[in-house]
């Protein structure tokens, strides 16, 4: 064996002092914002014959999704998010153009500067999307709009018609616990610190003295409650789901009896004819309490590759056709007042292979704004209440702490 | 050492039941794979073989499969040229901080996947701002890929005395020629089994490759883990997964005969023969 | 020798040998040279990106945009200590990791026995073969059968039901189970190698001095063969350790630390980070008492 000493250990010691020098210079100091696009676009060329966009599942599918193909060129390819925060974290590596936000991403997107400013004048079919859309707190930030309203709706209480008798009407199901006691283990609630709204929700109607009114502008008293109620939950909760096709099997395979779904899941289950149903179409899917649900929003991002195919798929998505037919497929109430024409409507079915049903719009209040004042659409919470108490709420990193909490 | 009839039945029945407990679920795959219902309850409510011919014109299966590949080949070719330079170093020389270069060796696979996962994407998103893409992945597999090849060689290193090198060195060999002509050749097939190894470590891989992959490609894991929950996907992850195992017999076959002990050259130069050690 | 009567071959040789001179007899620069690309590779890259990961544990990140201010804050380290939440999740991680290595070597132990010491050569090629090959199948799909076979309508509860029994279902215990399943041939391997390391006449000696069989594997083959156990315990006990995708498959509504560390590493780096140095922390104390106990060379 030959000998020798030290020269390779200690000359990697030593790159490994210099190393870690450098790594303490660049450890101080703020990142970067990396350059991007702050204003609106001008006008729309031609399309870039590539899209990639992130969207909730059933967002982008056919047949709208190869009509849009057909019509404009710009080859779709779709990377479908759970949750917001997946969403937020997708945009956040520049490589896709567009998003539907729910408003819980939308707000952060813009103040990480992840999306650009929507010029509206390049989007048509804009003019004609119901007015208690346009202007919300979700899509437009200081007056400037970000983004295309795509449709909105309710999240659902869904439940097993075999296992869970009498059918439910109130979200008490899930968090009495002497009811929830009864489907312990099988009980199904969303994976998302955004989901502690939907605990205020509760707690709105069922202890009125907490005083909540926004169930996303909540005092660390009303906060405290709302985790609370969810720790107590979280014995009988099965799963916490935010794959959307895996909470479909969840319920396909007798794992979970209840929970909070959307319609995306309910549509699929009953196509497969399995035993479920949720809360009455007539109510427009309501809970007694009401519920949280959500209203998305169509963004283009700051480094998008391809802002001409995203803008053309601004306007094909809420198209009359498109939106009626995405809206039908999804269950959700359309953004566009025309996709409401009842020709229009039974086109649409029939291109997603439903029957026709004129009545869609007004199942789903898709016109009706005084409806939607029970459903509390996603939004990111922040520490300014908005109203008389001032700055006290919690925000996004409370709520998101507390989550981690919350499932122990 | 002699055991009675009974401690051998009762060995036997305990190799019954690991067998049984490792095999159970692969044959659920298998089965599974067949599955012509709509839900994943057992009994099955219906048997097809359809499964097969769809994974085999899924383009997205087959994408991912070659993306697999690649990684799987460029990462293995680094990690062979690293941990045969590092077990040469080590089993050949002796150096102040030896024994550490073992214990950094291991680490990258000894550390969960999860840190080296995490470690790497903070280090290549904000320290050098470069995007996550296929390179990235290949830095990620052939880093814990490397104490695989690193092990196998240094075994055979060990067993292998410095006496033939001399021996050759005495002969007028130079380095290289002695490299080339005696060490070469006998570690080889420690060479073969170590870069199997790793390819299958790198070709199942999924923790780290999750966190240094680019936004738009998938490795197979991957591509199984997006496509796991789709109900028209699932059974032809299955049918990925049965035609996988039974194509791997013939590298696992190889690469324990290649690995098997020949016999140990001691330093005398004497054989010891592998059934020295058995039990009668 | 005259350069014009060298032929091309005799050229090369010259340069290349003129090399080999270079590195004959000086062992140092052979050392240095062999070790320039693994150390590069590994102290630097590896051991640099783990120091990232320490240095990012003090940074804060902004609730809304998420940008992330690169300062010095002892925020993250200070929730995951004062935050019972996280102390649990570890423990509970620490715990089945450890329940998974020890139920691993005592299922390890008599196929390894048997194959090292009863098998004829041919069978222990076919045990051989028969315990790497499920290495082979993909982890995904070993995991996602398992969550086939412990749910409601699975195969177990189909097996257990007309007994009046029923399967663990999801959870903890079925993270145990499927990690166990997972991990068995990393602790079979080294095992085995270990015993037929141990040569006959041991054995024979050992029986000769009147020791029952009992007697010999508790003082001559346990001693002998325990670093290969320590070996084996690094794969199934790291490996369980970090584990996530198992967990949230089998286990969707607890958290351990690999889910942790995932789901908070888009939202929060700086905490994932914090989080990541508990388990950095148990896997390198782990290797130095593995090291000491002899366990590096069965590997």
């Amino acid at each position: 064996m030959r000998r020798i000493q030290g020269h390779p250990a200690r000359v990697a010691l030593l790159v490994l002092a210099a190393l870690a020098t450098t790594l303490f210079a660049i450890g101080c100091g703020s990142s970067n914002n990396s350059s991007s696009n702050d204003n609106a676009q001008k006008s729309v060329g031609a399309g870039e014959g590539q899209l990639n966009l992130v969207a909730w599942p059933g967002y982008v599918a056919d047949p709208w999704k190869s009509d849009f193909e057909k019509q404009t060129g710009c080859k779709v390819s779709v990377k479908e998010a759970g949750t917001s925060d997946q969403m937020v974290d997708l945009m956040r590596t520049g490589q896709y153009d567009g998003v539907s936000a729910s408003g819980n991403a939308s707000l952060r997107l813009v103040a990480g500067k992840d999306v650009a400013p929507v010029n509206t004048d390049l989007v048509p079919n804009y003019s004609t999307i119901f007015d208690d859309l346009k202007n919300q707190p979700y899509n437009t930030i200081d007056g400037t709009n970000y983004g295309i309203p795509h449709g909105r709706g309710a999240n659902l209480l869904m439940w097993n018609t075999n296992d869970v008798k009498p059918a439910p009407t109130s979200w008490d199901v899930m968090f009495d616990p002497a009811k929830a006691a009864k489907y312990k283990g099988k009980i199904s609630a969303y994976d998302d610190y955004i989901y502690i709204a939907d605990a205020a929700v509760y707690l709105k109607a069922h202890q009125p003295d907490l005083g909540i009114n926004n169930p996303y502008e909540l005092d660390s008293k009303q906060f405290d409650a709302a985790v609370a109620l969810l720790k107590q939950q979280k014995p009988n909760v099965g799963e916490y789901w935010s794959d959307a096709a895996a909470q479909i099997q969840a319920f396909s395979n007798g794992d979970d009896q209840v929970g909070t779904t959307w319609q995306y899941q309910y549509f699929a289950l009953l196509a497969d004819k399995q035993p479920v149903a949720a809360s009455p179409a007539s109510q427009g899917f309501l809970p007694s309490e009401g519920a949280t649900g959500w209203s998305d929003t169509w963004m283009i991002s700051s480094k998008a590759a391809h802002p001409n195919c995203m803008y053309k798929w601004m306007d094909f998505i809420v198209s009359p056709a498109a939106n009626a037919e995405v809206a039908q497929s999804f269950g959700e109430a359309p953004a566009q007042s025309k996709s409401c024409d009842t020709a229009t409507l039974t086109a649409a079915a029939k291109a997603d292979g439903y029957p026709a049903d004129p009545k869609f719009c007004d199942e789903y209040h898709a016109a009706d704004p005084s409806f939607w004042k029970n459903v509390y659409y996603w939004i990111t919470p922040v520490a300014d209440c908005g109203d008389s108490r001032g700055s006290v709420c919690m925000d996004n990193n409370a709520w998101s702490a507390a989550w981690t909490q919350i499932k122990g | 050492m002699r055991l009675s009839r009974r401690s051998k039945g009762l060995l036997r029945v305990g190799v019954g039941i690991t067998l049984a407990f490792i095999y159970v679920p692969l044959i659920v795959i298998f089965i599974y794979a067949f599955n012509a219902g709509t839900t994943l309850k057992w009994p099955l409510e219906g048997v097809t073989a359809h499964w097969f011919s769809v994974a085999f014109h899924d383009s997205g299966a087959r994408d991912a499969f070659v993306t697999s590949i690649k990684v799987g080949v460029v990462a293995t070719a680094i990690a062979l040229v690293l941990g045969t330079l590092a077990s040469f170093a080590v089993a050949r020389h002796r150096f102040f901080g030896r024994e550490t270069i073992s214990f950094i060796v291991i680490l990258p696979i000894a550390l969960p996947g999860i840190v080296t996962g995490l470690a790497l994407s903070d280090t290549f998103t904000q320290v050098f701002g470069i995007g996550l893409s296929l390179f990235t992945v290949i830095v990620g597999h052939a880093t814990f890929c490397i104490v695989v090849v690193y092990n196998n060689v240094i075994a055979r290193l060990r067993r292998i005395s410095g006496n033939l090198e001399d021996a050759s060195a005495d002969l007028g060999a130079d380095t290289w020629q002695t490299f080339r002509l005696v060490t070469l050749p006998s570690m080889s097939t420690a060479l073969v089994a170590g870069a199997l190894l790793a390819f299958a470590l790198s070709f199942d891989e999924i923790i780290v490759t999750t966190f240094t992959i680019g936004a738009g490609q998938e490795t197979l894991p991957i591509w199984i883990f997006n496509n796991l929950f789709r109900g028209q996907e699932l059974p032809i992850t299955n049918v990925v997964a049965v035609a996988v195992v039974l194509i791997s017999i013939i590298p696992v076959y190889l690469a324990h005969r290649l690995t098997r002990e020949e016999g140990t050259v001691t330093r005398g130069g004497a054989a010891v023969p592998p059934e020295a050690t058995a039990i009668p | 020798m005259e350069a014009a009567g060298l032929s091309a071959g005799q050229q090369k040789r010259s340069v290349s040998r003129r090399l080999a001179d270079l590195f004959y007899g000086r062992p140092r620069l052979q050392a240095g040279t062999l070790l320039a690309g693994p150390v590069g590779w590994l102290v630097i890259g590896y051991l640099g990106s783990l120091a990232v990961l320490l240095i990012a544990a003090f940074w804060s990140v902004d609730a809304l945009s998420g940008e992330t201010t690169r300062g010095f804050s002892l925020d993250n380290f200070n929730t995951i200590v004062t935050d019972p939440v996280y102390r649990t999740v570890a423990l509970r991680t620490v715990g089945v990791a450890a329940a998974t290595t020890i139920t691993d070597a005592l299922l390890a132990f008599p196929i390894a026995f048997y194959m090292a010491k009863l098998a004829s050569p041919r069978m222990k090629t076919v045990l051989v073969i028969a315990v790497l090959m499920p290495l082979w199948s993909f982890y995904l799909v070993k995991v996602y059968a398992w969550r086939t076979m412990l749910s409601t309508g699975g195969i177990i509860n189909w097996a257990l039901n007309p007994l009046g029994l029923h399967g663990p279902g999801f959870g903890t215990t079925a993270v145990w189970l499927v990690e166990s399943y997972l991990w068995l041939p990393f602790m079979i391997l080294p095992i085995y190698a270990g015993l037929e390391r141990i040569p006959g006449n041991l054995l024979s000696a050992s029986e000769d001095l009147g020791a029952k069989p009992a007697a010999t594997f508790r003082r001559v083959i346990l001693p002998l063969v325990f670093p290969a156990v320590v070996a084996g315990s690094i794969f199934t006990f790291s490996l369980t350790l970090g584990d996530y995708i198992t967990p949230s498959l089998v286990s969707p509504s607890t958290q351990f630390i690999g889910n942790i560390v995932f789901t908070s590493h888009t939202n929060n780096l700086p905490l994932a980070s914090a989080y990541a140095v508990v388990p950095i922390l148990i896997m390198v104390l782990y290797l130095f008492i593995a090291r000491r106990l002899g366990a590096f060379e069965h590997l």
